[in-house]
């Protein structure tokens, strides 16, 4: 990718030199989400468990939990690779993505019940995973790519400094979204909070995240993440445990044959 | 009594200035409080907060979220929906869907997510995309796998190809009219836009939204259309029975500043004006004229007797205070035991009503003799020859009192009997006659793919994934199969028809295993793969709750009426107490609880009805001084709601909630009537020493001619209500003009009759 590394490579100068020219905002907002993507590289892979609690407007609850698997690669986007364990009729049931900084993800599913693989539709990333909150698009790999951005302005949110800019997504076709407006601390570029407008340019979303912690003295990653739909009243909890970095997964972790072993 | 009579004759001429005034500023500072009027757009209106079937139908909504929809329906005028430019305008208006207000999700044949074999990969995509591009080849495959999925056929695609529809769900963030207006603004907008772009197509709007916007038009419409009509027919009135140009204006002035108050009052109390409520104007001039000729005609009597202005005015004040006061207190009662009604906008109108007829009480005793005593008021008006006319109907009700009085016992006896073949429909859709465009969108919708009648079932499994459980997806399936083969039934969404498709899908596209799967954790998994496929907004969780223990039915039936709902969610009901006993559960929907509304509220007001009947015989025992006449005047006010009942039973048949509040409101009315030709007959009887045939001959003498003329005031009034296009007030309306006309009936007739056979 070597024009990401050149844009990369001038943001990061432009970063440096602290203003000594006037950038724009488009300039600024993209500058912040390589500064952000800069932070995170390097981790090799990590894996964590998940546990996901769905809630209805009234309060009715709905558990899932998921071992997550994630690789890192070079000039592309991550690998990953979920596992079900409950409920109990999916456990087992695997699910690997490769994720692209241009172009469709690709995905697969492993049905034990089955003993097959099947490949997943990317194209509706915009769906919800699980019957949650969360859509596909937004716990995938968040490449640099994926979006075009605008920075807005400085602001205080829990007590941090922090960087507001909006994304806009390149697939404008497959996504569910205009437009994201996201928090993103000064300090150590965590993203605190991240709204998600719809088609019609309401508020459709909004995600919040907690508990962040530094694994290996680098890598920053949410214990909770909230999200809220304020249309349906529903909303999901993702709790992470057990980060573990640098557990030696390799390629050879992420195919077919890994996801029917993966249970 | 007496003295307080000549007490406010006095008083109104003396303070004549400061009566004008000051009743003019209490007016205007009343009417004030129209700004704050609101209209309610929400078909929900009609439900007290504690009606079970609202609540069963809430509880459905909180699991599955409640949603309102918006429908498009789409008939290309070639009447092949299977054609590029037809298929690329579906693809557009979907596409533009999305932008509607608080949408949450859009179904149409395009974004249908159809589900095919590729190799040995699931493919779920849009049943239709580019369609421009499409070829001749391609459009046929369309057109096989739309008519071929039960998902689609009856409500997405018509079965012969010529209609389509684009459903949006719309979730709105609150319960205000406000949203509505905005989300059916935008609706009729990209309708607008549609016909523009694409003139080969013709395009109806339909659908939840709509109907709540018909509720809010509604009243506008009424009021617009239905007063001015009301003040031409009063006009009218006024002039042939007061002869004076003064007289009409100043009562049209006093019946304007009741119909005002009523109004402003409502407003400060922060009524919000729904399409029953909103009648309360048209109600209200009618009511309050009726008590202005009575002080005008008897002011102008005395006056053309030679007596001067003050004094008429004193003497007509005197004379006509108690029956007045009497009179408009009996309405009143009669509006206000409407709260005992279970729909909050009958309990709007009567509170509005009693609000409206007790200051034109007040504008009539006070405010008009204080206006005419500064005012150059003269009359033309010569009652003689109708008081003549009225002589001889005397005569001839005293001539024939045997046969007229046993005539009109067989009539009453007769026309009641008709009340059996009343039956009672509660279609909200045909609540709206075919002025509006969304009942025109419905009729058409109901005709060529579903009516927006439909019963929900929430079916559980009992127990978290358990709707993966080959067993519960039999009887569901089951269920939904027995609904197929009822006769009214144009269609039925079932997720167990996804489950076939994907079992099919999976076993490479082979109709032999278009069946269910057989086993709980590959039903579970299919599942899980087909939801990771779902784009957004078209998710399942519409149709199966958060931990997959229960999911819905939904049975859409085209317009049945209330028996037809109710009879086939009882045999619904029934299926699964014999088939399934543990998932057995009640149908909900709004349609299933429009169905209830009559009953409940026939069922409500009847204790209303019987405590109205109860206060206004006390108080006509009171006024009448006479406990046998009081009594006997139950029979003249009560008989006509029923004939009423009888004769729309023979000749209509079908009734919907007007019928609930006909009782409490016309006894109030009646009464009136009643009181003026009772009180006349005994001022015969005890005054006079007359015997009882002189007494009959004196009442109808004195006051036949006024009865005559209120009597055609009210009537027309309420006839006038009935050009509604509001089916509720149009038939409260014709049933209310007929129980008066037919109260008119009665008390020329069988009263005087019945007087003179009991008091020989």
């Amino acid at each position: 990718m070597k024009t990401s590394l050149i844009i990369l490579f001038f943001c990061v100068t432009a970063l440096m030199s602290s203003h000594a020219f006037s950038e724009t905002a488009e300039e600024k907002g993209l500058a912040i989400a390589i500064e952000a993507d800069l932070r995170d590289k390097g981790f090799f892979d990590y894996t964590a468990d998940m546990e996901m609690i769905l809630k209805n407007k009234h309060g009715k609850e709905s558990k899932r939990s998921i071992r997550i698997k994630t690789l890192e690669v070079a000039d592309d986007g991550d690998k990953s690779l979920s596992i079900f364990d409950t409920p109990r009729d999916v456990k087992g049931t695997a699910f690997l993505t490769f994720s692209h900084k241009i172009g469709d993800d690709d995905q697969w599913l492993y049905l034990p019940a089955l003993k097959r693989v099947k490949r997943i539709n990317s194209r509706n990333k915009s769906g919800s995973f699980m019957g949650s909150e969360f859509a596909y698009e937004d716990i995938a790999s968040q490449e640099v790519e994926k979006y075009t951005y605008k920075h807005l302005r400085e602001e205080q949110y829990q007590g941090q400094d922090c960087l507001v800019g909006e994304s806009y997504p390149v697939d404008q076709k497959n996504s569910g979204y205009t437009k994201r407006i996201t928090w993103t601390d000064k300090k150590e570029y965590r993203v605190l909070k991240m709204e998600y407008y719809d088609r019609k340019q309401s508020l459709l979303k909004t995600l919040i995240t907690e508990d962040h912690q530094q694994y290996l003295n680098k890598y920053w990653r949410p214990g909770m993440m909230h999200m809220v739909n304020h249309q349906t009243g529903k909303s999901t909890t993702l709790l992470w445990k057990n980060y573990q970095f640098h557990t030696g997964l390799t390629d050879k972790d992420f195919n077919s044959t890994s996801l029917k072993r993966a249970r | 009594m007496k003295r307080i009579e000549n007490w406010v004759g006095q008083l109104v001429i003396k303070y004549r200035w400061l009566f004008i005034l000051g009743l003019l500023a209490i007016a205007l500072m009343s009417a004030s409080g129209m700004r704050f009027l609101t209209f309610s757009n929400n078909s929900r209106m009609y439900f007290s907060k504690d009606n079970p079937q609202l609540q069963a139908l809430e509880a459905l909504e909180q699991t599955y979220t409640r949603v309102e929809n918006v429908l498009f329906i789409i008939a290309p005028k070639s009447g092949n929906v299977f054609e590029p430019q037809t298929l690329a305008a579906l693809e557009f208006l979907t596409e533009e869907s999305w932008k509607i207000p608080f949408s949450s999700r859009v179904n149409s044949l395009s974004n249908y997510q159809h589900t095919r074999a590729l190799a040995d990969d699931l493919i779920v995509e849009d049943l239709i995309r580019n369609a421009n591009a499409l070829t001749n080849k391609e459009i046929g495959d369309i057109k096989a796998v739309a008519l071929a999925e039960p998902m689609l056929l009856n409500s997405m695609i018509a079965k012969d190809g010529s209609v389509t529809a684009v459903n949006i769900n719309i979730i709105k963030p609150e319960d205000s009219s406000y949203e509505t207006k905005k989300v059916s603004t935008a609706a009729v907008q990209l309708k607008k836009t549609m016909e523009d772009t694409y003139p080969f197509l013709d395009i109806y709007l339909s659908g939840g939204v709509m109907i709540d916007s018909a509720f809010g038009e509604a009243p506008v419409r009424d009021m617009r259309a239905l007063i001015p009509l009301m003040f031409t027919l009063l006009l009218g009135l006024l002039v042939v029975s007061l002869r004076s140009v003064m007289a009409t204006s100043c009562t049209l002035l006093v019946i304007i500043l009741s119909a005002s108050t009523g109004l402003g009052l409502a407003g400060w109390l922060g009524i919000a004006l729904t399409p029953a409520s909103a009648n309360a104007p048209v109600i209200i001039l009618t009511l309050a004229v009726a008590d202005s000729i009575h002080i005008l005609v008897t002011m102008f009597h005395q006056m053309r007797q030679g007596t001067n202005r003050h004094n008429a005015i004193r003497e007509s004040i005197r004379i006509n205070f108690q029956p007045v006061l009497v009179t408009s207190v009996t309405t009143a009662i009669g509006f206000l035991t409407m709260n005992f009604s279970d729909a909050p906008p009958f309990r709007d109108l009567g509170n509005i009503v009693a609000m409206g007829v007790l200051s034109a009480f007040i504008y009539s005793v006070f405010f008009l003799p204080a206006l005419a005593a500064v005012l150059p008021l003269t009359t033309k008006q010569d009652n003689h020859s109708q008081s003549h006319l009225f002589v001889r109907l005397a005569d001839f009700v005293i001539t024939w009192r045997s046969p007229v009085f046993w005539s009109m016992l067989i009539l009453i006896i007769l026309s009641t009997t008709g009340i059996s073949k009343i039956r009672l429909n509660d279609e909200f859709i045909k609540y709206f006659d075919r002025s509006y465009d969304f009942r025109v969108a419905s009729d058409f919708s109901a005709e060529h793919l579903t009516g927006l009648e439909i019963i929900d079932w929430a079916l559980e499994s009992g127990e978290e994934g358990g709707i993966n459980e080959p067993e519960y997806l039999k009887t569901v399936d089951a269920f939904a199969q027995w609904f197929r083969s009822q006769p009214e039934v144009r269609h039925v969404y079932t997720f167990t028809d996804i489950m076939k498709r994907l079992n099919q899908n999976m076993h490479g596209d082979d109709p032999a295993w278009y069946r269910l799967p057989e086993e709980r954790d590959l039903a579970a998994q299919y599942l899980l793969l087909y939801e990771m496929n779902l784009p957004f907004g078209l998710d399942l969780n519409n149709r199966i709750n958060l931990d997959k223990s229960a999911t819905r039915m939904t049975v859409s039936i085209p317009n049945i009426g209330t028996a037809g709902v109710l009879d086939l969610e009882r045999r619904g009901r029934k299926w699964l107490e014999d088939n399934a006993p543990s998932m057995s559960t009640y149908g909900s929907g709004l349609s299933i609880i429009f169905s209830y509304i009559s009953a409940r509220n026939i069922r409500s007001m009847l204790k209303g009805s019987v405590i109205a009947l109860f206060l206004i015989s006390l108080i006509m025992i009171i006024v009448l001084k006479d406990l046998k006449l009081g009594t006997l005047s139950l029979l003249p006010n009560l008989c006509p709601a029923f004939m009423a009942f009888g004769i729309w039973g023979f000749f209509v048949g079908q009734v919907g909630l007007a019928v609930s509040v006909l009782i409490a409101m016309t006894l109030g009315i009646v009464v009136d009537d009643t009181v003026h030709f009772l009180t006349k007959y005994q001022r015969g009887r005890k005054e006079h020493g007359m015997n009882s045939e002189e007494a009959v001959r004196y009442a109808f003498k004195t006051v036949g001619s006024a009865m005559w003329i209120t009597t055609i005031a009210l009537a027309a009034g309420f006839t006038i209500l009935s050009f509604s296009g509001f089916q509720i007030n149009s038939h409260m309306g014709s049933m209310t003009a007929l129980t008066i006309s037919l109260a008119l009936l009665l008390d020329f007739f069988f009263l005087p009759a019945l007087l003179l056979k009991l008091d020989q």
